[in-house]
């Protein structure tokens, strides 16, 4: 680069006359639209940030028994509401690497609160790799290891204790489990019921297009929690865990379709007059061939762009039910069903540490929500 | 003449809508196996108390419970004659509440007036809030206003309301002094309407105002910054700033009044989400509105009550759409009058 008397700036680099001018055009011309979306989605950094955190996350699911320390409904039951205790590295100035200060616990007879006092005098190691108590890794693999647990005679409740002793930390992440595959159990129903009838209703016209339409007029102008809450109150109080959360999630689903099949039938009205269905149709195809090989393809990352929105939608619908105690239920552990413990003033004023767990609720609504709008913009990469 | 033929049509409408949500709630309400007499049957029979099994046999039968559902959603509705001849929702008896032991009318009474009052404030509240904001955010894009505001919105739609209201709860009476739990001091409860008491449910309303309407005011205010973006981009701003007219003012008189209309349509997806959000904040809050005997009767499976309250929700719900629907026709002359889409 050099500059000319005039100010402008010109390249040093002997010209080539082999070079085609129009390559690097050609390059970009020819990328996959996967390709141009991803070029584009890079750019929204909000957005990559909350798509990988997102992806980790889901991908530490299996290991959220290996991550905590403690299972989830073991109790400790002369640490009850125990603050969260910090885990330091240095010693009186010298580094003996992570370690805790064993804390006990004594009865105030005055304000009726156990008071926990740290020796600050001995500090504890933790340990990696070590055995605590039996859980299954993945959902299948019986194992007691553990990342890191409290060495013997101390405790570890990194984000403290709850009312019967159990370890806060080692419940949020087993809590993920649930709290995060109920949105996709959730939006599978959802995405199942919103595409069958929108393309029924936008591809086949007429009659049934006004039932169906009508149908998701009224589903979409009913307010959708106290529907929730009746739904959920009907299911039977003696079925087990498991099953109560595949049918809370299917609820959840149930009542989100209308808003996914109005768009889907949009499109399908637009896209059925162009000749390539036309084409399609006179060669011989199927009704259900066109809508699943010729019209569905189009807009499908325009669908995966509205579940990522309405997934965090689900997620907090889990968290009002089990809040309520009418979602999942203990002994199953999922944020709403932790919160439910801090439903009163007291467990805010005086532990405040019970309601950790709506930080991860917050961080993940809010990174599907960036993640959703990032993907919304980058989808369309022709347009600027 | 034209506005009133449609006012009449959505009216019209909504009334077959609300005749299809009844028959949706009380199918609803009607899934859990058995219900709240036969539990209590079984119950008093275990504890052998025959008095109270005679009373719930003849509760059985007064409210034909032991017809077939079908039947039993005709007389709740009182198209067909009960065991007392036509009286059900549309000739004003809501009916029976078992686990409060009176009728449905009595127990819900204040409370729906208070749910109204508790929605309508907070639908005010949304469009106050998001209205300046939405346009302020969009005035002052990719500035530090607008990002403040992103986030602040962001916020507001990722936490769960029933935490903001526990949050609120603890520190607006911490640090404000703000009242809280409750529409009103303990003192006016059942007191005739007088200033003070309007002055003490004013008051109240402040912190469940706010904690329902954050998330949808948030919501708006994205939407209004988004489509008046959109209008700032076209040639008719530029020839009106081009003019010379003041920046302030050209964006009052043209563009805002164009991406004003799906401001006002909005509410129909606003309104759901309120209501919604007004059940489980006034749980947490302990309001007296139609929250938590919803959740208590849902719960006991007290059948006339959850479905009444069901119903009521539903109705409020229908009546705001409509209302947003002929305002937007009153506002927009261009819209079609025969509903909204072909």
């Amino acid at each position: 680069m050099s500059k000319l008397p005039d100010g402008r700036y010109v390249d040093d680099a002997p010209y080539d006359p082999e070079i085609s001018i129009q390559t690097l055009e050609r390059a970009d011309m020819d990328a996959s639209n996967m390709v141009l979306v991803w070029r584009k989605f890079r750019k929204h950094k909000l957005a990559l940030v909350s798509g990988l955190f997102l992806l980790i996350a889901y991908f530490l699911i299996p290991f959220a028994g290996f991550i905590a320390p403690y299972t989830p409904n073991e109790r400790h039951s002369d640490h009850l509401y125990a603050p969260p205790q910090s885990v330091n590295w240095f010693h009186e100035g010298k580094f003996i690497g992570p370690f805790v200060y064993p804390i006990t616990s004594e009865a105030d007879l005055e304000t009726f609160q156990w008071v926990f006092t740290a020796d600050e005098t001995r500090p504890m190691p933790l340990e990696f790799f070590c055995e605590g108590g039996t859980y299954n890794l993945a959902g299948f693999i019986k194992t007691n290891r553990h990342l890191f647990c409290a060495p013997e005679g101390a405790t570890v409740f990194l984000w403290g204790s709850d009312r019967l002793g159990r370890d806060v930390f080692s419940r949020v992440s087993y809590g993920a489990q649930l709290s995060l595959t109920v949105g996709l159990i959730g939006i599978t129903v959802s995405f199942t019921l919103g595409i069958t009838f929108g393309s029924i209703a936008g591809y086949f016209g007429g009659r049934i297009d006004w039932v169906i339409n009508r149908v998701i007029e009224i589903l979409r102008s009913l307010p959708e929690l106290p529907l929730w809450l009746a739904l959920s109150a009907a299911v039977p109080s003696n079925w087990g865990p498991v099953a109560v959360f595949f049918i809370i999630s299917v609820i959840l689903g149930i009542l989100d379709w209308p808003g996914l099949a109005r768009a889907v039938r949009a499109k399908f009205l637009s896209l059925r007059e162009e000749e390539y269905v036309r084409a399609a149709e006179m060669m011989g195809a199927s009704s259900g061939r066109v809508i699943r090989k010729h019209l569905l393809p189009n807009f499908m990352s325009h669908l995966i762009a509205s579940a990522s929105l309405s997934i965090p939608a689900m997620i907090l619908g889990e968290t009002a039910l089990s809040f309520l105690g009418l979602g999942l239920r203990a002994p199953a552990v999922s944020w709403g069903v932790m919160l439910n413990d801090a439903q009163n003033l007291a467990s805010i004023e005086i532990y405040p540490w019970t309601a950790i767990p709506m930080l991860p609720i917050i961080i993940v609504v809010l990174a599907f929500n960036f993640l959703g709008d990032g993907l919304r913009d980058s989808l369309d990469p022709y347009t600027s | 003449m034209v506005i009133l033929r449609y006012a009449l049509y959505r009216f019209g409408t909504m009334l077959l809508t609300l005749l299809v949500v009844s028959a949706l709630v009380f199918m609803i309400i009607n899934l859990p196996p058995g219900d709240y007499l036969s539990n209590q049957i079984s119950e008093l029979r275990a504890t052998g108390q025959s008095a109270g099994v005679a009373k719930a046999e003849f509760l059985r039968t007064e409210y034909a419970l032991d017809r077939p559902v079908y039947q039993q959603y005709l007389i709740w509705i009182g198209f067909i004659p009960g065991p007392h001849g036509f009286s059900g929702l549309i000739q004003g008896n809501f009916g029976w509440s078992f686990e409060f032991d009176s009728p449905v009318a009595e127990i819900v009474g204040d409370t729906l007036w208070l749910t109204v009052l508790v929605n309508v404030s907070a639908v005010l509240f949304v469009y106050l809030i998001a209205l300046p904001l939405g346009v302020l955010a969009a005035a002052k894009s990719r500035t530090w206003v607008d990002y403040t505001t992103a986030f602040v919105g962001y916020i507001g739609l990722a936490t769960p309301n029933f935490l903001l209201a526990l949050i609120m709860f603890y520190y607006g009476h911490k640090y404000f002094d703000i009242p809280i739990g409750g529409l009103m001091d303990p003192v006016f409860e059942g007191e005739p309407m007088s200033w003070d008491k309007v002055k003490s449910i004013l008051v109240h309303l402040i912190v469940p105002t706010f904690v329902i309407g954050t998330s949808g005011a948030a919501g708006m205010m994205q939407r209004l910054r988004a489509n008046l973006l959109d209008e700032l981009g076209k040639p008719y701003v530029e020839t009106a700033i081009a003019k010379g007219m003041r920046p302030s003012r050209m964006l009052v008189k043209y563009p805002l009044r164009m991406a004003f209309n799906p401001f006002v349509a909005d509410i129909g997806n606003l309104l759901p989400a309120m209501i919604s959000g007004s059940v489980l904040v006034s749980v947490v809050l302990g309001l007296q509105t139609i929250g938590p005997t919803l959740l208590t009767a849902l719960k006991t499976q007290d059948l006339f009550l959850s479905g009444f309250v069901l119903m009521f929700v539903a109705l409020l719900t229908l009546i705001g759409t409509m209302i947003s629907d002929v305002l937007l026709v009153i506002l927009d002359p261009r819209i079609q009058f025969e509903g909204r889409e072909t």
